[in-house]
C-alpha cells in the first residue's frame, strides 16, 4: 500500500512537471510576444524599443529558450511562479489569496451535484412508475446542453431580478452563495446523473441482485446496499474528472455573478496578457487534478475489496 | 454522451482500453437510406434534433433563407421591443433585430465549431493512429503526453492558449480543438489496437500488402467509425466552449453577432430586456441538444 501511494505519488509530480512544460511552450514560446504586450499595457500599443529590450532583459526573455526553461523550472520547484505582470505581485500569493472563494463555491457545487443527481439516478432507478422514470431521466441530457453563463444569467433574471430572492453579484454569505453553486453544479450534477443512472440499471440485472432479492431483502436495502455499492465506481471517477472541470468553469460562473475567486483572477490574467500569472493556475489546475484522482484512487477499494494493487502501479479487477 | 462516459471510466480505471479483446464486430458500412429514413419517423426526437441541425447549417450558409433584415443596422427607434410578430426575438438596445441577429450569428459559430472539431479530430485523430500503428516507445511517448493534456482542465488549456495566441473567433476555435484533442487521441489508439488485432489485417500482411496499404484500406476504414461519433459528440462541447470563451469576450469583435457576444451583451440589459439573453440562449441549447441527440443515436446504432 505504501510502496503504492509513493509511486503514484511520484507519477503526480511527473504530469506536474510535464504540465508545467506544456503550458512553458504554449505561452512562452507561441507566437505573442509576451514583452510587447506588457511594454504596450499603459500606452496603447506604442512600445518603446528601448523599454521593451530592458523588460526582455528584466524577465529574461533574451536568453535561449533552455535556458529560461530551466530557469523557471528551478524557480517553480521551489513553489515561486514568477510575479504578475499586471500587478506585480507573486503569482502564488495572488492564486492562494483567490483560492478560498472559490474553494467554497466549487465545493458547495460539488455537493450540490452529487446530492442532486445521485438523488435524480437513484430516484430514477428505482421508481416503479414508468412517467417518473422517463421525465426524471430526460432531464441530464438537457443539463449537458446548456450554456453554464446562460443558466447563470437566467437564474439572476428570474431569482434577482423578479423575485428578488437571492442577490445578484457578489460574495456576500450564503445567500450571495446560492445561485452561483446552482449554476456551476447543473453540468456536473447532470453527468453524475446519467453515469450512476447508467450503472445502476447494469448492477440492476446482476445476478447478486437476484440472490439478495430472494434471500428476502427489501427493495431499499437490494438499491443502496447493494445496486448502488457497485454502481458507484464509475460515477466516482466521473467525480474525480469533475473536479477539475468544476474549478475552470468557475472561470464563468465568477464572472457572470461579478463574484471575487480564483475564476475571476484567471479571466482578468488572460485579459491582461498576464503570462505567469496564467501559468500559475494552469499548473494549479492539473495539481488539483492529480490529488483528487490520486483520492479517488485510494477510495476504490473501500468500496469494492475486489480491487487490488497490481504490479504496475495501476489497480487491476481480478 | 454514453461513448465519453465509458471512456472517462475506463480511462481512470486504468483499464487498458480496446487491448486484449480479441472479439471482432465489423460495422455496417453501407447506409440504408429507406431503413434510416423509417428510423426518424418512427422517433420524433431524434427527427426534430435533424431538422434543428439542418435548420442551423442552412442558416450558416444561407442566413436570407430565415430573414431578410440587416443583423447590423438597426433603427433607433425600434429599440427593446419585446418578442413579437414584427421582431420573433425582439430587438436589443440599438433596434436591430435579435432574430436576424441570431440567424446570422450561426455562420460564425459553426464557423468556430467546425474548425474546433477539425482540429481536433486531425491532430487527435492522427496521434492516436500514429500511437496505436506504430506502437513501442511512440506509443509511450504520445500516450503521456496525452495523459498530460487530460490532466490539464479543458478550460484552463483553452484559455491558456487564447493567452499566447490572441483573441478572435478562429484562435478561439483553435483553442477549444486543442482542448478536446486527447480525448480524440485515446479513442482511436483505442480503435486501431482493437482492429490490428484482427484477422483480416493478418491475412493482409501475410500476403505481403505493404504497411500504408495496411493502415488506409484495412485500419483505417473499421477504426474510424467511434472517432466519427466522438466527433459528433465533440461538435456540442465545441458549441459550448466556443460561446463559454466568446461571452468572456475572447471571440469575435463587437458588431459579428456570434452567439456567445450576443448573450454577453444581452448581460447588460438582463433587467430591462430578458429576451436578448433568453433567446439567444435557447439556440445554443436547442442546437447542442439536438447534436447530442444525433451522436446518442449513431452511438447506438454503430
Amino acid at each position: 500500500m505504501r510502496r503504492y501511494v509513493i509511486r503514484r505519488l511520484a507519477q503526480a509530480v511527473g504530469v506536474l512537471w510535464a504540465a508545467y512544460t506544456v503550458s512553458f511552450l504554449v505561452l512562452d514560446y507561441l507566437p505573442g510576444d509576451p514583452v510587447s504586450a506588457m511594454a504596450g499595457l499603459g500606452t496603447e500599443g506604442t512600445a518603446d524599443p528601448a523599454q521593451v529590450a530592458r523588460l526582455k532583459a528584466e524577465y529574461g526573455f533574451d536568453k535561449p529558450v533552455l535556458v529560461q526553461y530551466a530557469d523557471y523550472l528551478g524557480k517553480a520547484l521551489r513553489g515561486d511562479f514568477g510575479d504578475s505582470v499586471a500587478t506585480g505581485r507573486p503569482v502564488t500569493a495572488t492564486i492562494a489569496d483567490a483560492l478560498p472563494q472559490t474553494l467554497e463555491l466549487t465545493g458547495a457545487a460539488l455537493l450540490l451535484a452529487v446530492v442532486f443527481g445521485g438523488g435524480l439516478a437513484l430516484l430514477a432507478t428505482a421508481t416503479p412508475l414508468r412517467w417518473l422514470r422517463q421525465a426524471l431521466l430526460s432531464l441530464p441530457p438537457l443539463g449537458v446542453s446548456v450554456p453554464t453563463f446562460w443558466v447563470g444569467l437566467m437564474l439572476v433574471e428570474l431569482f434577482s431580478f423578479r423575485a428578488r430572492l437571492f442577490p445578484a453579484f457578489g460574495n456576500d454569505g450564503l445567500r450571495g452563495l446560492v445561485l452561483p453553486a446552482v449554476t456551476l453544479s447543473v453540468l456536473s450534477g447532470s453527468m453524475i446523473a446519467q453515469v450512476l443512472a447508467k450503472s445502476l440499471f447494469t448492477a440492476l440485472d446482476e445476478p447478486y441482485v437476484e440472490t439478495a432479492r430472494a434471500k428476502g431483502a427489501g427493495r431499499a436495502r437490494v438499491h443502496l446496499r447493494h445496486a448502488l455499492r457497485n454502481a458507484s465506481l464509475p460515477a466516482l471517477t466521473v467525480v474525480g474528472v469533475l473536479v477539475g472541470q468544476l474549478m475552470a468553469n468557475s472561470v464563468v460562473v465568477e464572472t457572470v455573478f461579478s463574484r471575487n475567486g480564483l475564476g475571476r483572477v484567471t479571466a482578468s490574467a488572460v485579459s491582461a496578457q498576464d503570462l505567469p500569472l496564467v501559468q500559475g493556475v494552469i499548473v494549479f489546475g492539473s495539481l488539483v487534478f492529480v490529488l483528487v484522482n490520486l483520492v479517488v484512487d485510494l477510495i476504490y477499494p473501500l468500496l469494492d475489496p475486489r480491487i487490488v494493487m497490481a504490479g504496475a502501479g495501476r489497480w487491476r479487477i481480478t | 454522451m454514453s461513448l465519453n462516459e465509458d471512456l472517462v471510466a475506463e480511462a481512470a480505471l486504468g483499464a487498458p482500453v480496446g487491448q486484449g479483446t480479441g472479439e471482432w464486430v465489423p460495422y455496417r458500412r453501407r447506409l440504408d437510406l429507406a431503413r434510416s429514413g423509417w428510423l426518424l419517423l418512427r422517433r420524433p426526437g431524434l427527427l426534430l434534433s435533424v431538422l434543428m441541425v439542418v435548420a442551423v447549417l442552412a442558416a450558416a450558409f444561407a442566413p436570407g433563407l430565415f430573414t431578410s433584415r440587416d443583423p447590423l443596422v438597426g433603427t433607433p427607434s425600434q429599440a427593446f421591443r419585446p418578442p413579437g410578430a414584427a421582431h420573433w426575438f425582439g430587438t436589443d438596445e440599438l433596434g436591430r433585430d435579435l432574430y436576424a441577429r441570431v440567424v446570422h450569428g450561426a455562420a460564425l459559430s459553426l464557423k468556430a465549431t467546425l474548425i474546433a472539431v477539425a482540429v481536433a479530430f486531425v491532430v487527435g485523430g492522427l496521434l492516436g493512429l500514429l500511437a496505436g500503428f506504430v506502437g513501442r516507445w511512440v506509443e509511450d511517448v504520445i500516450m503521456r503526453f496525452v495523459d498530460v493534456l487530460l490532466s490539464i482542465p479543458a478550460l484552463f488549456l483553452s484559455l491558456a492558449l487564447v493567452t499566447a495566441l490572441g483573441y478572435g473567433t478562429v484562435k478561439v476555435a483553435v483553442a477549444v480543438g486543442v482542448a478536446s484533442v486527447a480525448t480524440f487521441a485515446r479513442v482511436m489508439r483505442a480503435e486501431v489496437l482493437r482492429v490490428r488485432q484482427a484477422v483480416f489485417v493478418e491475412a493482409a500482411r501475410s500476403c505481403g500488402v505493404r504497411w500504408y496499404g495496411v493502415l488506409g484500406r484495412h485500419v483505417l476504414p473499421n477504426a474510424i467509425g467511434p472517432v466519427l461519433v466522438l466527433a459528433t459528440l465533440d461538435f456540442g462541447t465545441a458549441i459550448l466552449a466556443v460561446s463559454a470563451l466568446s461571452f468572456l469576450g475572447y471571440g469575435a469583435a463587437p458588431p459579428a453577432p456570434e452567439w456567445g457576444t450576443l448573450i454577453a451583451d444581452g448581460r447588460n440589459y438582463l433587467a430591462n430586456a430578458w429576451w436578448m439573453t433568453a433567446l439567444p440562449g435557447l439556440t445554443i441549447a436547442a442546437t447542442v441538444l439536438a447534436t447530442n441527440r444525433i451522436a446518442r443515436a449513431l452511438d447506438g446504432s454503430r
